[in-house]
């Protein structure tokens, strides 16, 4: 009787290890430089979703030191959209709203300011001037860069806060020499210069000065054109519902009502939709490193035919011969997409802390890249491997 | 179902093989053969006379158009191509002409090869390995990669692979048809001695002197066995 008990070919997790990294150890060059096309593409992905990610959490840092609950109450400007002052009792009434936890109102004065009484009348410098309460840093959250902001005993005489770049365009960068400007034909003492509002940048190129002031030196009627107000967060939908009928009862719908963060998300919405660019491209050199992979493992079947040929003839099933060529690409997927990482975070961690930013990959990022490196890898290497395991061993061996 | 009498280690009955080309080849046309445990001998014939074939047909890579194959008591035809990968991993062993050793690797490694998919353990069979290796006569060359290996000494190699799970029957393809006389001589005598040993070997070669110095010397033809002599010390 012929016999039956034949045991079957196997071979070992471990060994297939070794025999998938056959080819990448003979051909380093080769397998180095197709691993690279892999590692470009997962790179170009991980970094682009590890900046986006550390300027989000900047967003994030910034909006939370901010706040997103100051909102800006406008009278409407233009035709049928009212005078452009608000009622004279909207910054009361604005204060009322439960909700409300600070109210501050600025209001355009019709004068100029120059650096001395010698600049024609025609160079103004772009800097609007604005009479505004003494609570106004507070409410904005903005800082002092030198010297001090407008108090109730200051405001009433003539002094002057300059915004960042107001005091850039004056020549003026400190209060150490008690400099002095000269606004609506009267020198003003300049005690306090600001840093950037990050919420409110018209305020960066203005000279503000004290409601009294405004009144008592140049002749200024201080009708609110803009309230600030900073509620309580949890209520900002609230607030802004009810904030152009308190502002305007009788004609709220001159009220417009802003939220100044607003304007930082949508910055952060439109880098999105770069980010979103930069990795359909980041997408495009995974394939095309696909394609080389798959192209490589298609030459080196052709090239190691005999190689096949032997191993079949050692006993080798078409299984082991597939496995054998399907890991060797996933080898160098995964090897490209260890590198892309390793290149993705370190592009992250170079431009976020030149940036001040903090480090952030996220888990999404680098997870599913090496994911996204053996999906490549394992469907650039099914048709080589499935070549190399169809061809006949005589055909294979017939090689010399 | 085909049996082989006891003590043959391979049995082949009324094998063709037919190439399904146009003309059609008949490239064995009705072989019949048997070989017994322990035997040594010589397949000859000029090209396309049916030697490879023959060889591929016995080694399991390509399955006969017709007739029974039975080796180490597993009849071919019965099998399918796992349980052939298997036959061939466990009881066949292959010398071929171009050596076929990966370059990368060391000696012993290859050697270790060919016991790759039996499912020894690494270190068992590299230890089999070394052994084989000692056993051709390379016992300082196991740690040297196949490319620094002279022509002969990589046949070596290829005969200690063949040889190193013990294989029911040993197939060598034109083994000295790469290399010198003074190689080939010794490769000869190397197979010679493992024929001494109990190893049973089939050499394919067109070199009718080789052939002669073996006990047991087949003559093919077209496809068909024009002799079978037996040259005084064979075993049958």
């Amino acid at each position: 009787m012929a016999r039956t008990d034949l045991a079957p070919s196997r071979l070992h997790i471990g060994d297939l290890g070794r025999t998938a990294s056959v080819g990448l150890r003979t051909r380093k060059m080769r397998a180095g430089l197709s691993a690279l096309g892999i590692m470009i593409g997962i790179a170009a992905m991980v970094s682009v979703l590890g900046l986006s990610e550390s300027s989000k959490w900047d967003l994030l840092a910034k909006l939370d030191r901010l706040g997103t609950n100051l909102l800006t109450v406008q009278a409407g400007q233009g035709i049928g959209a009212g005078s452009g002052q608000l009622p004279e009792e909207a910054a009361g009434m604005v204060a009322r709203i439960a909700p409300v936890e600070a109210t501050s109102s600025i209001s355009g004065v019709d004068a100029n300011v120059y650096k001395n009484d010698l600049i024609p009348s025609g160079q103004t410098g772009g800097v609007s001037v604005q009479a505004v309460d003494v609570n106004l840093l507070d409410t904005l959250g903005g800082r002092i860069a030198d010297g001090a902001f407008l108090t109730e005993a200051t405001a009433d005489y003539p002094t002057v806060v300059l915004g960042a770049v107001a005091a850039q365009r004056l020549g003026i960068s400190d209060v150490d020499d008690q400099p002095l400007v000269w606004l609506g034909d009267q020198w003003f003492a300049v005690i306090g210069v600001l840093e950037e509002f990050e919420l409110s940048p018209n305020l960066d190129r203005a000279a503000l000065v004290g409601v009294t002031a405004s009144e008592r030196f140049l002749g200024h009627e201080p009708v609110a054109d803009s309230i600030y107000v900073r509620t309580n967060p949890e209520f900002v939908d609230d607030v802004m519902d009810v904030l152009p009928a308190s502002a305007n009862p009788q004609n709220p719908e001159e009220i417009e009502v802003s939220r100044p963060s607003d304007a930082l998300e949508a910055r952060e919405a439109a880098s999105d939709a770069f980010t979103t660019l930069f990795l359909g491209l980041g997408a495009v050199a995974l394939l095309v490193g696909g394609v080389g992979i798959a192209n490589v493992m298609v030459i080196s079947v052709l090239e190691r035919r005999a190689e096949i040929g032997l191993r079949r003839a050692l006993g080798a099933t078409r299984r082991h011969v597939a496995v054998q060529f399907l890991g060797e690409a996933l080898l160098l997927a995964v090897i490209g997409g260890i590198g892309g990482v390793l290149l993705g975070v370190g592009v992250t961690a170079i431009y976020a802390s030149s940036q001040g930013w903090a480090i952030l990959v996220p888990t999404l990022a680098w997870a599913g890249g090496l994911g996204a490196a053996i999906l490549i890898g394992a469907i650039a290497g099914l048709y080589p491997a499935m070549r190399a395991s169809r061809l006949s061993p005589t055909e294979a061996l017939r090689t010399s | 179902m085909p049996t082989a009498p006891p003590g043959l280690v391979l049995s082949i009955q009324n094998v063709t093989k037919v190439y399904p080309t146009e003309p059609p080849v008949h490239a064995l046309a009705g072989v019949s053969l048997d070989v017994a445990n322990g035997e040594l001998l010589a397949v000859v014939g000029p090209s396309g006379s049916g030697k490879s074939t023959l060889l591929h047909v016995i080694g399991t890579l390509d399955r006969p158009t017709s007739g029974d194959v039975v080796i180490a008591g597993h009849s071919v035809n019965s099998l399918t191509d796992r349980q052939l990968s298997s036959l061939r991993a466990r009881h066949i062993g292959f010398v071929f002409q171009q050596f076929h050793l990966l370059n990368g690797y060391t000696a012993m490694d290859n050697v270790a090869d060919g016991l790759l998919y039996t499912g020894m353990g690494l270190y068992d069979r590299r230890e089999m390995a070394a052994h084989a290796l000692v056993r051709v006569g390379l016992g300082a060359r196991l740690m040297h990669t196949a490319t620094k290996l002279s022509g002969g000494e990589k046949q070596r190699v290829a005969i200690a692979r063949a040889l190193v799970g013990r294989p029911a029957i040993v197939l060598a393809d034109e083994p000295t048809g790469n290399l010198d006389t003074k190689t080939s001589d010794s490769i000869v005598e190397l197979i010679e001695e493992l024929h001494d040993e109990g190893a049973s070997i089939v050499v394919i070669t067109h070199n009718r002197e080789i052939a002669e110095r073996f006990p047991r010397t087949i003559a093919l033809r077209d496809g068909l066995i024009e002799s079978d002599d037996r040259n005084g010390r064979g075993t049958g």
